[in-house]
């Protein structure tokens, strides 16, 4: 993302959830997204309890649980494609699959599947020391989130210790799409670039072509699109959804795209 | 218990992290930090404030029907007595005979009058038997707040008397169809909501779970309990209970009895779980029984998860037990020894409903009836005459239907 940012552009991250509708199409997925204009790829592990995401990726890790996707399946899965792709690949997680397989198994076990990132969306900074220290040594970068309702001095904080890039949270709320990108954003992206110069990405609520473009010139670095991929690859048969995804990818990093 | 119990003062429950040893913290979604931070500095600012503390005690008195009354359970002793007269001396702590039936309303009153200091003016609140619903949409029509309900369909279902009763008090009560539509989705779904509406809205989370600094806010506002079984012992007979007994959902009734007397070694402290079709099945909810540690809405604790660390659904014929986690705290006092706890079956819970209903003549909600039945399993165990006080949570007309289609008295 860095060498992105040294010639001026603006990474595209899509997310997709493992195991819907099955994890052979997560597989085609993730190479569709890499050949068509992802920088990064983040893969969403399903959780039972996802409490910070919207109607669509609650529904979308509901459907994948009940077809008995296992966090062992996602990662066979990963082990098999990512030597195909190019782009890194973070792990989306709730922090309860890493407790439960014990933090340095889990990070071992992500890293040889071929993960390199690793976001947890309910381990905030008071929490997240357990896996920053282990995550350095193994060699995966834990993104931390920044959100609206962050203070100044906070976010500070958080820019300190988050790795790889920083992931600001555009909406007050949970994953899902909007009609619109709240303005404040503008501001958030110029508070968060007066304390930190690691790579910032802007994610949650984010849907359309236009949307992304209008991140970016208000300085972001990357731009997370979830929901909307998830939305289109579940629709229909999975070659359909394929192809639905393959051309919104294209078309969010053609707006994107100087 | 073989366990030796660890020093345990009040400093370290919790210390400035929201932790009670390993458990407790803070899991949550970024959003809500400055949320939390802001509710413990009000609590910590009100908690001790004069005019905050005669409000909620004169509510307390004239409007939840406080102090509740420590009632001794002749009948119930008789039935336990051993030929020479000996045994178990029974007290009831009668939160049965709060306004609204349950001891949730200590909780939800507390944290309104925080809400209100703090400008919020929507309140949501997760509910699973829907007493702590009803006694967040009574405080909120109290004070005239905005009120939405999160309730799983499920429990929509077998507990339609609180929806009709949250609803007559204005509360909009959203059903929730995620998981399999009881406390666990309820919660979830109000922790989303809060994520959405933070800066506008309080969330009155009615257990001991959750955050911190919820589970330390919850206790506090139902310590009252302990505080007034202490008097009321001292007053009947000059000294301590021997035995607390509570049932353990998310542990919020167990808690408030408990909390003045953890640092009284001679007070043995017993919670009991929803035990469901029995532990060794897959239906139950006995989670300090039964689960291993993860973190679920925001806390660690004990918790029922699968082997992957997916949440399992639990189950119980009570709505109110019907949770996959629990309170931090207790999750502390199981591990440090100092409390113990045990599981009893939908069938002995039902069993106990009607022992009490037919001994004496108080129909005990169904979490209650838990506490109750354990009286079976303890009491044999038990030498002299010691003095038990069971928290007598709720009232059972809640309870009627779901006991009826069991019971086959209809």
């Amino acid at each position: 993302m860095k060498s992105l940012r040294d010639r001026g552009q603006c990474a595209l991250i899509p997310f997709i959830t493992a195991g819907d509708p099955d994890l052979e199409t997560t597989a085609k997925a993730l190479q569709i997204l890499d050949r068509n204009g992802a920088d990064l790829i983040e893969l969403g592990v399903p959780y039972s309890d996802p409490l910070a995401d919207g109607p669509v990726i609650q529904a979308a890790a509901t459907r994948a649980l009940a077809k008995g996707t296992s966090l062992d399946d996602v990662l066979s899965m990963l082990q098999r494609v990512s030597p195909t792709i190019k782009a890194p690949i973070i792990l989306f997680t709730y922090y309860n699959p890493i407790l439960n397989r014990g933090i340095e198994t889990f990070l071992q076990d992500i890293y040889t599947a071929g993960a390199r990132g690793l976001v947890v969306p309910d381990l905030p900074l008071e929490e997240v020391e357990a896996l920053l220290q282990p995550a350095r040594s193994i060699g995966i970068e834990v993104t931390l989130l920044v959100a609206p309702t962050t203070p100044k001095e906070r976010i500070a904080a958080i820019a300190t210790q988050a790795e790889g890039f920083i992931y600001l949270v555009s909406v007050t709320g949970v994953t899902g799409m909007r009609t619109e990108v709240e303005t404040r954003v503008q501001d958030l992206l110029m508070e968060l670039r007066s304390v930190t110069d690691k790579p910032i990405g802007v994610g949650f609520g984010i849907s359309q072509p236009s949307q992304a473009r209008q991140v970016m010139e208000w300085g972001a670095d990357a731009v997370i699109v979830g929901s909307a991929f998830v939305k289109r690859l579940a629709e229909g048969e999975p070659h359909q959804g394929l192809e639905a995804i393959e051309s919104f990818c294209r078309g969010l990093k053609a707006a994107i795209a100087e | 218990m073989t366990l030796t119990p660890l020093p345990i003062t009040s400093a370290q429950r919790p210390d400035s992290l929201g932790r009670y040893g390993r458990f407790g913290g803070k899991y949550v979604p970024e959003t809500l930090m400055p949320a939390l931070s802001e509710l413990e500095a009000a609590f910590y600012q009100y908690r001790d404030d004069p005019e905050f503390q005669a409000e909620l005690q004169s509510l307390l008195r004239d409007y939840v029907g406080r102090p509740s009354p420590l009632y001794f359970a002749e009948r119930l002793t008789q039935h336990y007595a051993r030929p020479d007269g000996s045994g178990a001396q029974i007290y009831l702590k009668r939160e049965d005979l709060n306004h609204t039936g349950a001891h949730k309303i200590n909780n939800a009153l507390g944290q309104v009058l925080l809400a209100k200091r703090m400008g919020k003016q929507r309140i949501i609140a997760e509910t699973g038997a829907g007493q702590h619903g009803v006694a967040t949409a009574t405080v909120c029509a109290r004070f005239g707040l905005q009120c939405i309900i999160y309730m799983g369909v499920h429990d929509m279902e077998r507990q339609s008397l609180n929806v009709f009763r949250m609803r007559l008090m204005g509360a909009e009560v959203r059903s929730v169809e995620a998981g399999t539509g009881t406390l666990k989705d309820a919660t979830s779904e109000a922790i989303r909501d809060w994520v959405t509406n933070v800066e506008t809205t309080h969330y009155i989370l009615g257990s001991v779970a959750g955050p911190h600094p919820y589970p330390m806010i919850v206790r506090d506002f139902q310590a009252i309990i302990g505080q007034e079984t202490r008097q009321q012992c001292l007053e009947k007979w000059g000294g301590l209970p021997d035995i607390l007994l509570a049932c353990v959902g998310g542990g919020s009734n167990a808690m408030g009895l408990f909390h003045e007397f953890v640092e009284e070694p001679s007070v043995r402290m017993i919670g009991i779980e929803a035990g469901g079709e029995g532990v060794d099945s897959e239906k139950h909810a006995a989670t300090l029984t039964r689960g291993r540690v993860g973190v679920l809405h925001g806390a660690m604790s004990y918790l029922l998860q699968d082997g992957d660390g997916q949440v399992i659904e639990p189950y119980s014929i009570s709505a109110g037990l019907d949770y996959p986690g629990v309170g931090p705290e207790h999750s502390f006092l199981k591990d440090s020894g100092r409390a113990e706890y045990y599981s009893v079956t939908d069938k002995q819970a039902l069993a106990g409903f009607q022992q009490l209903s037919r001994l004496e003549g108080i129909i005990p909600a169904l979490e209650t009836s838990h506490a109750i039945a354990f009286l079976e399993t303890l009491c044999p165990q038990l030498s002299g005459s010691p003095r038990i006080v069971i928290n007598c949570s709720g009232r059972g007309d809640k309870d009627v239907q779901t006991a009826a289609k069991f019971l086959n008295l209809m």
